[in-house]
């Protein structure tokens, strides 16, 4: 049984800055992995490297049992990973509805079909009754919310949720959106999420990889992991202070 | 049928069909004069429709559309006037050559990152290789010219496209139309879908798994194709053709004036933007004639004005205003 990503020492370096340092874990199937870490610590070139935005420079990564790495990130999609972005992007000029029309035809060339996917994406979501609104003028939430969507409805294995998917939410709005991705989760989807949020990670994640100098210090359930005494000194210690 | 005006309300079908006839029945009251007028909004609308594909549905701004006019000009008069080939059968050479030139400037652009304002100067620098270098080629007349031969025509040729204002008026009419539900087909399409979002946003729609170099390409090629459609047109109506004014950078712009004005990426842009500058701006000329005053470049002065005025109190252009004011916004 292999997992369903497995990232085997995977390093990326910028000319003399080593950002990702031989990093190597797996995601098992029907799990939330998270991936925390200080700011620096590498957490958003790994994830880059997975969703094919950047080839690393060695090391392999496997989905499904296939190299992906260098991939264009078209290319990635296809296979069943979908992204979100650190900065949310929604197609501003587009409506909610034809943003997530534009997710579901990848998988159809019927505009019928894809409705139909765009219509029980935004149901799932929170956005049915906003979807003849433009993107551009939703809120910050919501366009969270949206960008999740417009992943989804690729109909992904794994979806990878960028940095902060919950950073600029209210507590209540966090845990709407820690509700919806344990929902979605239960449905059979992976997530693999960089997050700052504690509250979220420790609500959501079954494991947890923590960063430190692009380099792996702690690996485990976010309870063990936040025990370790390596964890507490780089990253809550850092942040304590 | 039903699919294509899906969500249109029914006033703005009525108004369409009224439009559609008022324009069907108008050589039965327009003279020649009036009718080469029309017959030049119907270009500027078709040709318009064309450029809007690639800048108005994906984004990307082309500044050398004469190309894809020129080549298709060029090409169906030659094999007219060398051949005798029959300018519909021309268009089976015309449109693959400037869809092949489309091809290629899009390659090289896309495939190297040359995007926003680097890719349009690519655009203009590609029609003016064409422009130098059709003034070299006697093969079609060089920089003295090319001529299809003219006669006193009592029958209209359709086949041939040899006869009087009222044919071409016909034919533009029904390009124009095509071109019209052409683009509304399209971007209703999972293809318009997926330009839109390469046209937003391209990272984000690479993101989502679309291959925006190969969506990008049919674009251009679609367009280049349709533009040369046009060029044919061009050629067969004006019957003389001279590489410094087909090629040259004003038709290019004069050419992306009427979807702008209009609304870059609206369908009834091209439509509204055209009637409202050739025929305003040959009722301004007209009038300074009518009064005595012959003002060379009063046109472009015209033409500027408008494009002044719309930029700044309409930058969506004038249909989405148009069609807020009518009632016409989509529902779905």
């Amino acid at each position: 049984m292999t997992a369903l990503l497995s990232i085997a020492g995977v390093s990326k370096r910028f000319r003399g800055l080593v950002a990702v340092d031989r990093v190597s874990c797996e995601v098992e199937k029907g799990e939330i992995f998270a991936v925390i870490g200080p700011n620096g610590a590498g957490k958003t070139t790994l994830f880059s490297t997975i969703a094919g935005s950047l080839e690393p420079t060695e090391g392999e990564i496997r989905f499904l049992g296939e190299r992906i790495d260098g991939l264009r990130p078209d290319e990635v999609c296809r296979r069943g990973v979908a992204r979100t972005f650190q900065i949310v992007r929604p197609f501003p000029a587009l409506t909610v509805e034809d943003n997530i029309m534009v997710g579901a035809l990848l998988r159809t060339a019927d505009t019928a079909k894809a409705a139909a996917t765009a219509q029980d994406v935004m149901r799932r979501l929170d956005l049915f009754d906003k979807r003849d609104r433009e993107a551009k003028s939703l809120t910050l939430p919501d366009r969270k919310r949206l960008e999740v969507a417009r992943a989804l409805a690729t109909a992904p294995q794994l979806l990878l949720l960028d940095d902060e998917v919950m950073a600029g939410l209210r507590p209540t709005e966090t845990d709407r959106m820690v509700a919806i991705l344990r929902e979605l989760n239960a449905q059979g989807l992976t997530i693999l999420l960089i997050e700052h949020v504690m509250r979220a990670v420790m609500a959501l994640a079954n494991r947890v990889l923590v960063l430190h100098h692009g380099a792996a210090i702690a690996l485990g359930t976010p309870e063990v992991v936040t025990r370790e005494p390596a964890v507490v000194q780089s990253y809550l210690g850092a942040e304590a202070l | 049928m039903t699919r294509l005006f899906a969500g249109t309300p029914t006033h703005g079908l009525v108004l369409l069909v009224l439009l559609l006839a008022a324009l069907v029945a108008a050589p039965l009251i327009a003279n020649d004069y009036l009718l080469t007028i029309l017959i030049l909004i119907l270009y500027f609308a078709y040709a318009g429709q064309a450029w809007n594909i690639m800048m108005g549905f994906a984004g990307q701004l082309s500044l050398g559309h004469a190309l894809y006019v020129g080549l298709g000009a060029y090409t169906a008069s030659a094999l007219y006037v060398h051949f005798g080939v029959a300018p519909w059968l021309g268009l089976l050479v015309a449109v693959p050559v400037a869809m092949l030139a489309g091809a290629v400037i899009g390659f090289l652009a896309f495939r190297f990152g040359v995007a926003g304002v680097y890719f349009a100067i690519l655009t203009i620098a590609f029609a003016e290789f064409a422009r130098i270098g059709f003034d070299h080629i006697s093969y079609v007349g060089g920089s003295a010219g090319f001529f299809l031969p003219v006669a006193q025509y009592t029958q209209n040729d359709l086949w041939n496209l040899r006869g009087r204002p009222v044919m071409f008026y016909y034919v533009i009419l029904a390009l124009a139309a095509l071109a019209f539900m052409l683009c509304h087909l399209l971007l209703r399409s999972r293809m318009g879908y997926f330009w839109q979002a390469i046209r937003e946003d391209e990272e984000a729609a690479r993101a989502l798994g679309i291959d925006t170099f190969r969506y990008k390409m049919y674009a251009v090629v679609i367009s280049a194709g349709m533009t040369a459609v046009a060029g044919v047109f061009f050629a067969f109506f004006y019957n003389n053709l001279f590489p410094e004014q087909v090629f040259h950078i004003s038709r290019s712009i004069e050419l992306i004036l009427a979807p702008i004005i209009g609304g870059v990426g609206t369908l009834f842009g091209p439509i509204v933007g055209a009637f409202l500058l050739t025929g305003l701006s040959e009722a301004v000329t007209e009038t300074l004639h009518v009064l005595g005053f012959e003002i060379p470049g009063a046109k472009q002065v015209f033409y500027g004005i408008c494009l002044l005025v719309v930029v700044m109190a309409l930058p969506d252009g004038i249909w989405p205003w148009l069609a807020r004011r009518l009632g016409l916004e989509r529902r779905s």
